[in-house]
C-alpha cells in the first residue's frame, strides 16, 4: 500500500513512494537520508522530531506523510545558507546551549517559528512557546540565552 | 572489560553497578554468513591494529596507542571513553592540545572504535577527568617530549636549546622550526612507536593555556545542523530497520507463537530464537506490523509480580542481612538510647529512570564473520564482550563504536539494542537498525534503585548531635557517611530482592542518602532551635565541605534570607550539601507555597560547587545547571509506578520531566581550586538540589515531606 506524495522540503519540490499510514519523521529518516530530526517519545510530548509545516512549528512524530503532501516543510538540514549557519545556530554554539545536543535541532526549530513571528520575544514567551521541548540533559539555562542572543540579532533571525 | 578489572578501577565499587551477563542464549549452528554489500574498513586512523585493544598500562604502553600524527600534521588522539553529553570530547581534546602545544582544532580525538582505540573502562563514576584526562596527558606530554628529542638529533642541536610551542619545536629566540609531521615522516617513523620516556612531566597547572579555559563544544556546528550522526542516525548501505516483540510483562514467558501471518508480508525477515522474537524490515512501519501480526498470535504465561503501591514494604521485607555492609564508629545504639532527644524518621526514594532522549539504538553489519556495531553505551568494552559471548566469536572479531550519544546519566551501561541488531542482521544477511521506543526504554532498560532509608539522631542539652545512625534499604551505599562530625555513628545497607531491574544512576545512591540525610539534620537543627546553617557548622570541619556550604550561603544571602521568610509569605529557604566521587556541593533553595491550593513552586536555587581545578569552566556551569535540574526532576514529580509486572507510565505524557517552565532563577558559583587534583564535576552536583527544596519547602509551611517525589497528600508541586 504506497502512494506517490509530493511535497517541498527544505525549498525543493520531493516526491516519495510511502505508505501514506507512516509517519513524517519516519519517512525523513528513513527514505530521505535527513537524520536531523529526532524520535524521543512518538508521542508528540518532547518536540525532538520538531521540524516545520508551512512555517509553523508541528511534530513529526505525530503528521502522517500524506498530511503533507503539497505542502512545505522545513528540517534543520534547510537552515544552513550554503556554509553560512542561520543566527538561531550560530546563538546555539555561541551560548553553549547542548550537551548531548539531541533536542537542538527540534529547539532551533522551534526558535526560527518564534523569531519569524515575534523578533523581540521576552523570557516569559520564550519559555511559553518552547516549554515542550525536552531536554534531558536539562541544559535549559543555555538554551534561554541562546534565544535571547539570537534575537538580539534582530532582524536576520527574523527574516531567515 | 571483566568485572574484576571495574572493581580495580573504581575503588568503591558502587553495588548497583549492573553487572549481567547475556541476557539471550542463542542457538548457533555454523552458517555462511552474507557477504554484507558496501562495506569497507572505516578506520582512517594509522595506528597499528597490533596495538588496538591493548589495556592502557598507564604509560607504558607504545604511544602509537594513544595518538597518532599523519604526514599532513593530523595529530589523532585515541580513548575508549564516550561522549554522551557530559563533555568528555572537549575535556579530552583540550589535554591533548594542551601537552602537545596545540590549538584543540589541530587535534581529531576517536572515542570509543574498539579497532583503534585503548581500553580506558566505563564512562562511569566521574573518571574521566581523575583518570582519563591524566593518562592522555602523560602520553602526549611524553610525545612532545620525544619529537624535542627526535629534533635535537636530527639536526644536531642540544636539546636544551629548543622548545615546543604552536605545534612546532623551536629553536629559542625561533630561529629554525621543525612542523611535527616532518620529525615523524622519514627515517623517523618509528618515533611514536616507542614507549614513553619515564619522568616526563604534564604542564603544570599555572602554565595551563588551554585546560582551564571555557573551550566551546567540540562538534556543535555539526549538532545544530543536524550533521552528526548519533547511534540512531546511523545508516549503512542495504539496511533494514528492527524491531523485537516485547512481552506484556515481567514475568511473562513465551509459551508459543506464529511467525507465518508476519513472513506473509512483503520483505519481513522474522525470527525466533528462545525467547528472543524479532522482525526487520525495509521500513520501521513494516517492521512494526510484522511484530503486531505477530504478537496475536503469542501466547505467554504470567506470573504475579509485586506492585509499586506495596514497594517500601516489599524491599523492608526482602533485605538481605547476609550480604549487608555495616560501618560503626563508638557506641552508637547506648547514645540513641540514653540520649536528652532521640529523633527517628524513615525515607521513601522511589524507583525513577534516566529516560536520555536518545533511548537505546544499535546498528549492526556482519561480514564474513565479523561483527561491527554502532551504539550507545556508557561501556563499550563490556558490550563488546557480551556480543562476542553471545555470537560465540572472539572479542577481536567484534568492532564496537559509540558514536557521540544522546543522553546516558549511567542509564546506559548494558547493551540490549546491540544484541538485538546483531541477531536480526545475522538472521537478513543485512545490517539491521534497532531502535528502541520511549515505551520499551522506561520499561526493558533498567532504573535508580527505589529505597527505605531509617534515620536516627540524638542530641545533647546543647544541640550536639551525640549519635547517628543511617540504615539504607536498597538505594544504595554512595555518600552514607555523613560529613559531619559525630562521635557515635552506625551506617548500614541492605541490599533487597527487589521487583525492578536497577542500575547506576547519575550520582547513584548519593541522590537518595544525601537526600535523607540533609533533611534529618534540618529536623535535628529545628528540634535543637538551631539555624540549620549555623548547626551544619557547628558538626562540619571537613574544610572542602565547609568550603561550599558558605561559599553557597553567601552567595544567596542566607542570613537575610533565614530571616525574611515568614509563613504569613509562604516562602521558605532551605540548603542541603554533601560530597561524593571527591567533589563538593551545596545548594540553597527558595520555595514559595499556595498553602490553599497545596501547591509549591521552586523559585531559586543557589549552588556552589568544587572539584579541585576547574578544566572548563563553562561545560562544568552547564554540567552543574544541569544536574541541578535533573535533581529537580525527582524532586517533583519522577516516579515509576508498576504492577502485575507493568510499568503504568512508560510515555513522556505520563512521566513527567522537568521542562522550561520549571526551570527556577538559577545561580552557580564555581570554587576553582587550582591546588587541588582535578576530578569529575558532572555526577555530585545533583545531590543537594533535592533536601534544599524540602528543608525549604518544611521552613515555608512546617510540613515535613520524607519521600522523593517530594509530594504527599498535603503538598505537591505546581
Amino acid at each position: 500500500m504506497t502512494a506517490t506524495l509530493e511535497f517541498t522540503l527544505n525549498g525543493k519540490a520531493r516526491q516519495v513512494e510511502a505508505d501514506p499510514r507512516r509517519n513524517l519523521l519516519e519517512v525523513l529518516r528513513e527514505d530521505l537520508g535527513l537524520t536531523g530530526a529526532k524520535y524521543g517519545c512518538g508521542e508528540g510530548q518532547c518536540r525532538s522530531c520538531m521540524v516545520l509545516l508551512d512555517g509553523r512549528p508541528i511534530q513529526s512524530c505525530l503528521t502522517r506523510i500524506d498530511a503533507v503532501a503539497g505542502h512545505r516543510v522545513e528540517t534543520i538540514e534547510g537552515l544552513v545558507d550554503g556554509e553560512r549557519l542561520h543566527p538561531v545556530q550560530r546563538a546555539f554554539i555561541e551560548a553553549g546551549a547542548m550537551q548531548c545536543g539531541y533536542c537542538v535541532p527540534g529547539m532551533i526549530l522551534n526558535t526560527v517559528a518564534l523569531l519569524r513571528e515575534n523578533d523581540s520575544p521576552t523570557r516569559a514567551e520564550i519559555i511559553e512557546a518552547l516549554d515542550g521541548n525536552l531536554c534531558r540533559c536539562c541544559g535549559y539555562g543555555n538554551i534561554l540565552r541562546a534565544v535571547e542572543l539570537a534575537a538580539k540579532s534582530g532582524k536576520e533571525a527574523a527574516t531567515r | 572489560m571483566n568485572l574484576q578489572r571495574y572493581i580495580e578501577e573504581f575503588p568503591e565499587p558502587e553495588r548497583y553497578e549492573l553487572y549481567e551477563g547475556p541476557r539471550y542464549h542463542f542457538e548457533l549452528t555454523r552458517r555462511e554468513f552474507v557477504q554484507v554489500l558496501g562495506t569497507g574498513v572505516l578506520i582512517s586512523v594509522a595506528a597499528p591494529a597490533a596495538f588496538a585493544q591493548r589495556s592502557s598500562d598507564r604509560g607504558s604502553a607504545p604511544l602509537a596507542e594513544r595518538l597518532h600524527i599523519a604526514a599532513d600534521g593530523t595529530i589523532t588522539v585515541l580513548t575508549g571513553k564516550v561522549e554522551v553529553g557530559q563533555g568528555s570530547r572537549t575535556q579530552i581534546t583540550q589535554a591533548a592540545a594542551e601537552e602537545l602545544r596545540v590549538p584543540v582544532d589541530r587535534i581529531r580525538l576517536v572515542m570509543a572504535d574498539s579497532a583503534v582505540v585503548p581500553d580506558d573502562g566505563g564512562t562511569a563514576g566521574s573518571r574521566t577527568t581523575p583518570s582519563t584526562v591524566p593518562t592522555v596527558r602523560k602520553a602526549c606530554a611524553a610525545a612532545r617530549q620525544l619529537l624535542l628529542d627526535t629534533a635535537a638529533k636530527k639536526f644536531q642541536l642540544d636539546a636544551q636549546s629548543l622548545e615546543v610551542r604552536d605545534g612546532q619545536v623551536q629553536g629559542l629566540g625561533g630561529d629554525r622550526t621543525f612542523g611535527y609531521a616532518s620529525l615523524v615522516a622519514g627515517e623517523h617513523e618509528g618515533v611514536l612507536q616507542r614507549e614513553a620516556p619515564p619522568g616526563v612531566a604534564v604542564i603544570a597547572v599555572s602554565e595551563w593555556r588551554v585546560l582551564g579555559t571555557s573551550t566551546p563544544r567540540i562538534g556543535s556546528r555539526e549538532i545544530v545542523t543536524g550533521a552528526h550522526q548519533y547511534p540512531s542516525d546511523i545508516t549503512r548501505p542495504g539496511m533494514l530497520h528492527g524491531v523485537v516483540l516485547r512481552p506484556p510483562s515481567y514475568t511473562a514467558e513465551l509459551e508459543a507463537v506464529d511467525l507465518d501471518p508476519a513472513r506473509a508480508i512483503e520483505n519481513v525477515i522474522a525470527v525466533r530464537d528462545g525467547d528472543f522474537v524479532g522482525f526487520a524490515a525495509p521500513t520501521s512501519f513494516t517492521a512494526a506490523q510484522a511484530r503486531d501480526a505477530a504478537a496475536l498470535t503469542a501466547r505467554w504465561n504470567t506470573g504475579s509480580h509485586p506492585s509499586s503501591d506495596e514497594l517500601y514494604d516489599h524491599l523492608r521485607s526482602h533485605a538481605s542481612d547476609r550480604r549487608s555492609r555495616r560501618d560503626e564508629k563508638g557506641s552508637p545504639e547506648e547514645a540513641l538510647d540514653s540520649a536528652h532527644r532521640t529523633l527517628r524518621e524513615t525515607y521513601h526514594i522511589a524507583y525513577i529512570q534516566h529516560a536520555p532522549m536518545e533511548p537505546r539504538a544499535a546498528v549492526a553489519e556482519w561480514n564474513d564473520g565479523d561483527l561491527t556495531v554502532w551504539t550507545g553505551t556508557q561501556q563499550p568494552s563490556r558490550v563488546r564482550d557480551d556480543l562476542a559471548r553471545t555470537f560465540r566469536i572472539p572479542s577481536e572479531r567484534v568492532r564496537l563504536i559509540v558514536p557521540d550519544t544522546g543522553g546516558g546519566f549511567g542509564g546506559k551501561h548494558s547493551g540490549e539494542a546491540a544484541v538485538e541488531a546483531a541477531r536480526l542482521a545475522r538472521e537478513a544477511g543485512k545490517p539491521v537498525s534497532v531502535k528502541w521506543s520511549r515505551e520499551e526504554e522506561f520499561t526493558w532498560a533498567y532504573f535508580r534503585p527505589a529505597g527505605v532509608i531509617d534515620l536516627a539522631g540524638a542530641l545533647d542539652t546543647e544541640g550536639r548531635l551525640t549519635a547517628w545512625e543511617h540504615v539504607n534499604f536498597n538505594s544504595g551505599a554512595s555518600a552514607i557517611a555523613t560529613p559531619y562530625d559525630v562521635p557515635n555513628i552506625r551506617t548500614e545497607y541492605k541490599p533487597c530482592d527487589q521487583p525492578l531491574r536497577s542500575g547506576s544512576y547519575r550520582a547513584l545512591a548519593s541522590t537518595a542518602n544525601a537526600f535523607a540525610r540533609e533533611c534529618f539534620m534540618d529536623e535535628l537543627a529545628h528540634a535543637a532551635r538551631i539555624d540549620p546553617l549555623e548547626f551544619r557548622l557547628r558538626h562540619l570541619t571537613h574544610e572542602r565541605v565547609r568550603g561550599v556550604l558558605l561559599a553557597a550561603a553567601e552567595r544567596f544571602a542566607w542570613k537575610s534570607a533565614w530571616k525574611r521568610q515568614n509563613t504569613p509569605r509562604r516562602v521558605g529557604v532551605g540548603l542541603g550539601c554533601g560530597t561524593e566521587k571527591g567533589s563538593y556541593v551545596a545548594t540553597c533553595a527558595e520555595v514559595q507555597v499556595d498553602p490553599d491550593a497545596g501547591t509549591y513552586r521552586v523559585v531559586k536555587a543557589c549552588t556552589a560547587f568544587e572539584c579541585g581545578a576547574v578544566q572548563n569552566p563553562a561545560n562544568l556551569k552547564a554540567q552543574v545547571e544541569g544536574s541541578v535540574i535533573q535533581g529537580l526532576g525527582a524532586v517533583l514529580e519522577e516516579e515509576i509506578h508498576f504492577r502485575d509486572g507493568r510499568i503504568l507510565n512508560p510515555r513522556f505524557s505520563q512521566y513527567r520531566v522537568p521542562r522550561f517552565r520549571d526551570v527556577p532563577e538559577l545561580e552557580t558559583v564555581l570554587l576553582d581550586r587550582k591546588d587541588l587534583p582535578s576530578v569529575g564535576g558532572s555526577e555530585t552536583p545533583i545531590i543537594a538540589i533535592a533536601p534544599a527544596i524540602a528543608n525549604a519547602l518544611f521552613n515555608a509551611v512546617q510540613a515535613r515531606i520524607r519521600s522523593l517525589p517530594l509530594r504527599d497528600d498535603r503538598y505537591r508541586a505546581v
